[in-house]
C-alpha cells in the first residue's frame, strides 16, 4: 500500500464517525450522507494519487461528500416526487455552513441510540457510523451472517427516514432518558468486548476501545451532566484488568487469581479520579456506585488487601438505585468477605427461588464458592454440579470444572 | 410529517369504570383535542364505536365475505384515532403521550403516513 492509500485509511478510521455526523447535518439525509461519503472515499483514492493530498483532506473529503450527496437527493427527488425529499433537497442546498460542529457527534448518537430503534439495531447503526467499523468487522464481533447485519442496517435508516426520527440533541425534558439510552448501548458493546469467550478476539477487545472512545465523547460533550463520567469511569476501570481475566488456557481468573502487576495503572488512575469526582457532585449513578465498588478492587494491592465491607456498604447503596436479584447476590458475596461465610449464605439462601435467578448459575456457584471457603466440600461440589448445569460461557465452565474437581477430590464418591 | 395515533385500549376496562370516571376521561379528550388544534397539530381524530360494531370484509373463493366482529380478536381494541402533523418523530410521540388512554393503560401506535408522489 502506498502512502496515500495508507493516509485515507487513516482518516476513514479516525474521523469517519466525525465526518458523518457533520454530512447528515449539512445534507439532511442519512442514507444520501452515507452513500456520498463512502463514494467520496473512494473518489479520493483516486485523485490524491494523481494530484497529491490536499491541504485540508477533512475539508475535501466533507465538501466531495456533500456534492454526491445533493446529486443523490436531486436523483431520487426527480424519481419520486415526494413533498418530503423535494424539501430535504432545498434544504440541503441552502446549509451554507461547511465545516464540522462539535455537536454534530452528538447528534449522531442520540439519533442512532433513539428509543424507536430495537436494541441490537441501535448497537449496530452506532458501531457503524459513529465508530466507522464496516459490516463485516461488526458482523465478527456479533457471530452475525454479514447479511443479517447488512439488512438490519439498510432497515435501520429507513426507520429514520420514513417515521421522521430528527437528527438533534434532545430537549432537557427528555435529554435524562434519551441520554440513559445512548449509555445503555456503549455499556453494551463495552461488555461484548469484555466479557465474551468466543467470537474473534482482536475485534473484542476493539469492541472495547469504541465503546470507551465513545464514553470520551460523552464526557467531553456533555460536560453538564455527571452520568457519563461515572460510566467511563466504569469502563476504564473494567478494562484496566482486561488482560488478566483469563489465563492461556482460557480459564477465567477471578479476583484473587488475577496478577495485579499487570494491571494497566494509567487506566486505573483515570477510572479512580472519575469515580472521586462524580461522587463529590451528588446522588451517584448506578454506573457510578458500580465504578467505586470497581475502583476499591483495582486500588487494593493484592486481594487480601480488599475493603470489602466499604464494597457490601456500596453494593447497598446500588440497591436503593437499582434493585436487582443480581445486585444481592453480589452484595451477599461482599458481605460473606466482610462478615463471615455464615452471613453471606444466610443472604444467599434467601434468593433461593427468585424467579429471576432460576436460570442464573453465579448463584448456585456463589453458595459453591461460600461454602468451599467454609471447607464444607460435599455440599460445595453438589453446588458446583448445579452452576455447571446452567452455565452457558465456556470460560466459566471450565472455571466451575476446575473448583468442582478441587473439592471432589477428597471427597468418597 | 403527518402521522396517524391509533389508540388501543381495554374496552373491558372502560366499561368497568363508574359513569363519573367515564365522564372525566371523555372531558380529559375533549381537552385534549383543544390543545393540539389550539397548537396547530391536530388534523383529525374521532372515537370509533366499540368491536361489537364493527364488519370484517374480504374475498373467499372470489366471493365477498362479511363477517361480524373486528379485525383480530385481541386484548386490546382500536377505539379511536387522531391525524396529527408534526416536525418529526419526537413531536408526534409527544403528542402521543397526552392522549388519555396512555395514563389508563392504553398503549398508542404512531404510524407515519406514507408521502403522496406530487403530480
Amino acid at each position: 500500500m502506498n502512502l496515500h492509500e495508507r493516509e485515507v485509511e487513516d482518516l476513514y478510521r479516525r474521523d469517519y464517525g466525525r465526518i458523518l455526523a457533520t454530512l447528515i447535518r449539512l445534507v439532511g439525509d442519512f442514507d444520501a450522507a452515507e452513500d456520498g461519503l463512502q463514494d467520496a472515499f473512494a473518489t479520493a483514492l483516486v485523485r490524491w494519487r494523481a494530484d497529491g493530498m490536499p491541504q485540508n483532506p477533512s475539508s475535501w473529503i466533507i465538501s466531495t461528500a456533500r456534492h454526491k450527496a445533493i446529486d443523490r437527493l436531486r436523483r431520487r427527488t426527480w424519481l419520486e416526487r415526494r413533498r418530503d425529499e423535494i424539501e430535504r433537497h432545498l434544504r440541503a442546498l441552502q446549509t451554507a455552513d461547511e465545516g464540522p460542529v462539535a455537536e454534530d457527534r452528538l447528534r449522531l448518537a442520540f439519533t442512532c441510540c433513539h428509543p424507536t430503534l430495537a436494541l441490537e439495531t441501535r448497537v449496530a447503526l452506532t458501531l457503524r457510523t459513529l465508530c466507522g467499523l464496516t459490516t463485516e468487522e461488526i458482523a465478527r464481533a456479533f457471530l452475525l451472517p454479514v447479511p443479517t447485519l447488512a439488512q438490519r442496517l439498510v432497515r435501520a435508516k429507513a426507520k429514520i427516514r420514513d417515521a421522521g426520527i430528527p437528527y438533534r440533541v434532545p430537549p432537557d425534558d427528555v435529554l435524562p432518558e434519551r441520554l440513559d439510552a445512548v449509555m445503555a448501548v456503549v455499556y453494551l458493546v463495552f461488555n461484548e468486548g469484555y466479557s465474551a469467550s468466543f467470537g474473534d478476539r482482536i475485534v473484542r477487545e476493539d469492541l472495547c476501545g469504541e465503546a470507551i472512545r465513545l464514553g470520551r465523547m460523552l464526557v467531553e460533550l456533555m460536560p453538564a451532566r455527571r452520568e457519563p463520567r461515572g460510566l467511563l469511569a466504569l469502563m476504564l476501570l473494567h478494562d484496566a484488568r482486561r488482560a488478566t481475566r483469563v489465563d492461556e488456557a482460557g480459564r477465567l481468573l477471578t479476583l484473587e487469581q488475577q496478577d495485579r502487576t499487570r494491571w494497566d495503572r494509567g487506566r486505573i488512575a483515570e477510572g479512580a479520579a472519575l469515580v472521586e469526582d462524580v461522587l463529590r457532585g451528588g446522588p451517584p449513578s448506578a454506573y457510578a456506585v458500580q465504578a467505586a465498588i470497581a475502583a476499591l478492587h483495582c486500588l487494593a494491592p493484592a486481594a487480601a488487601d480488599t475493603d470489602w465491607r466499604q464494597i457490601a456498604g456500596l453494593y447497598e447503596v446500588l440497591l436503593r438505585i437499582e434493585p436487582s436479584p443480581v445486585v444481592e447476590l453480589n452484595r451477599a458475596a461482599a458481605v460473606a468477605m466482610a462478615d463471615g461465610v455464615e452471613r453471606g449464605l444466610e443472604l444467599i439462601d434467601r434468593l433461593d427461588g427468585r424467579p429471576e435467578l432460576a436460570r442464573y448459575h453465579l448463584l448456585p456457584a456463589a453458595r459453591a464458592d461460600l461454602l468451599r471457603r467454609a471447607g464444607r466440600r460435599a455440599e460445595a461440589a453438589q453446588a458446583y454440579r448445579c452452576a455447571l448445569e446452567l452455565v452457558t460461557n465456556q470460560a466459566e465452565r471450565r472455571y466451575l470444572e476446575a473448583r468442582l474437581a478441587e473439592v471432589a477430590t477428597d471427597v468418597c464418591g | 410529517m403527518q402521522y396517524l395515533l391509533l389508540i388501543y385500549d381495554d374496552e373491558k376496562k372502560f366499561g368497568a369504570l363508574s359513569e363519573a370516571e367515564q365522564g372525566r376521561v371523555f372531558g380529559e379528550y375533549m381537552e385534549f383535542t383543544r390543545e393540539i388544534v389550539k397548537s396547530g397539530n391536530h388534523r383529525g381524530g374521532e372515537a370509533l364505536q366499540p368491536v361489537a360494531a364493527a364488519t370484517c370484509v374480504r374475498h373467499k373463493n372470489g366471493k365477498t365475505l362479511t363477517t361480524d366482529g373486528p379485525y383480530a380478536e385481541t386484548k386490546e381494541q382500536l377505539g379511536g384515532y387522531y391525524l396529527v402533523e408534526a416536525r418529526d418523530l419526537d413531536e408526534a410521540v409527544a403528542i402521543a403521550g397526552r392522549i388519555p388512554s396512555v395514563r389508563l393503560g392504553g398503549t398508542i401506535e404512531v404510524r407515519p403516513i406514507m408521502p403522496t408522489p406530487q403530480p
